[in-house]
């Protein structure tokens, strides 16, 4: 029987335009940014919110065992549902600092919930125009990052922290 | 010496607008390749979006401290991954997407030599 070289080729490209299509269906189309994690963050200056002179750096993560730094909002509706959480964390864990970061807020909106919801940061800075958040790879809030020592992303959490996303935290600082 | 000075004015006004056009086109076109990861299916340059307008500051920001292209697709690929840039860098996950094109046109245009001098053999003969 002869088969010709056309038929073949042909058969190949089926073939291969059917893998690729499979291969396709497997892929999460859904885009997060947890592939990030195990870069280190860049370097940083984070002015405090209420005193603009006083500001943190990639220098003063440094010295925490851990930090979990948290983008918020007072306009952000599930940022109150995670506080409760935020909270839990601050209290329960010592090896864990928390820097929140009010993102395209006013001031006075952002301390009247935090005086509302109570305070879980170790530190709370500004970032007025958005442009720190950009540093961080967030693309929406709430979004949370935890890094180490060495500045290195260990976990990052879009959306808002739940009992679930709590307890990976507690289990990966103890 | 007014001659003078008019001139100079508009040596300078004609200096600076040519570089801000220039400007503004090099951050259309980086805008255009930069996708806006909360809009569907839209570049920065579509979109009003908080993001896109947080994303647009940012590469003007590194426009200014005078950033290559290429340096501020690698700092917002090292951010959000090879997805925010429309146009992904090559590599071994996507040399196939690289390189089947130019392999189909190749392919083609031998196919095509090939049939065009079988028909005008037959025709010879």
């Amino acid at each position: 029987m002869k088969i010709s070289i056309s038929k073949i080729i042909i058969f190949s490209l089926v073939i291969f335009f059917l893998f690729v299509f499979w291969q396709g269906l497997k892929i999460n189309n859904n885009y997060d940014t947890k592939g990030l994690i195990g870069n280190r963050i860049s370097n940083f200056q984070l002015n405090k919110i209420n005193n603009s002179n006083q500001y943190i750096s990639e220098e003063d993560l440094k010295k925490n065992t851990y930090t979990l730094i948290n983008f918020f909002a007072s306009w952000c509706s599930p940022c109150r549902k995670e506080h409760k959480y935020l909270l839990s964390l601050s209290n329960e864990s010592k090896q864990i600092k928390i820097i929140g970061i009010n993102f395209k807020d006013k001031k006075n909106n952002a301390m009247n919930f935090l005086k509302e919801l109570g305070n879980p940061y170790d530190f709370v800075g500004e970032d007025l125009d958005g442009k720190i958040s950009i540093l961080f790879g967030i693309y929406g809030i709430p979004e949370s990052i935890l890094v180490d020592s060495d500045l290195i992303v260990i976990k990052k959490i879009v959306g808002p922290i739940d009992q679930v996303q709590y307890n990976k935290i507690l289990k990966l600082t103890q | 010496m007014k001659i003078k000075i008019f001139f100079f004015i508009t040596y300078l006004l004609f200096i600076t607008s040519g570089y801000s056009s220039e400007n503004q086109t090099k951050l259309l076109e980086i805008y255009k390749n930069l996708r806006c990861l909360v809009c569907q299916g839209q570049s920065i340059a579509d979109s009003n979006s908080d993001f896109a307008v947080t994303m647009k500051l940012v590469v003007q920001d590194q426009l200014k401290e005078g950033k290559t292209e290429a340096e501020i697709y690698r700092f917002l690929t090292s951010k959000y991954g090879e997805w925010i840039v429309y146009q992904p860098t090559f590599s071994k996950n996507n040399f196939l997407l690289w390189i089947l094109p130019y392999t189909a046109l190749i392919f083609g245009a031998i196919i095509i030599f090939i049939l065009v001098r079988k028909t005008k053999h037959n025709k010879v003969n």
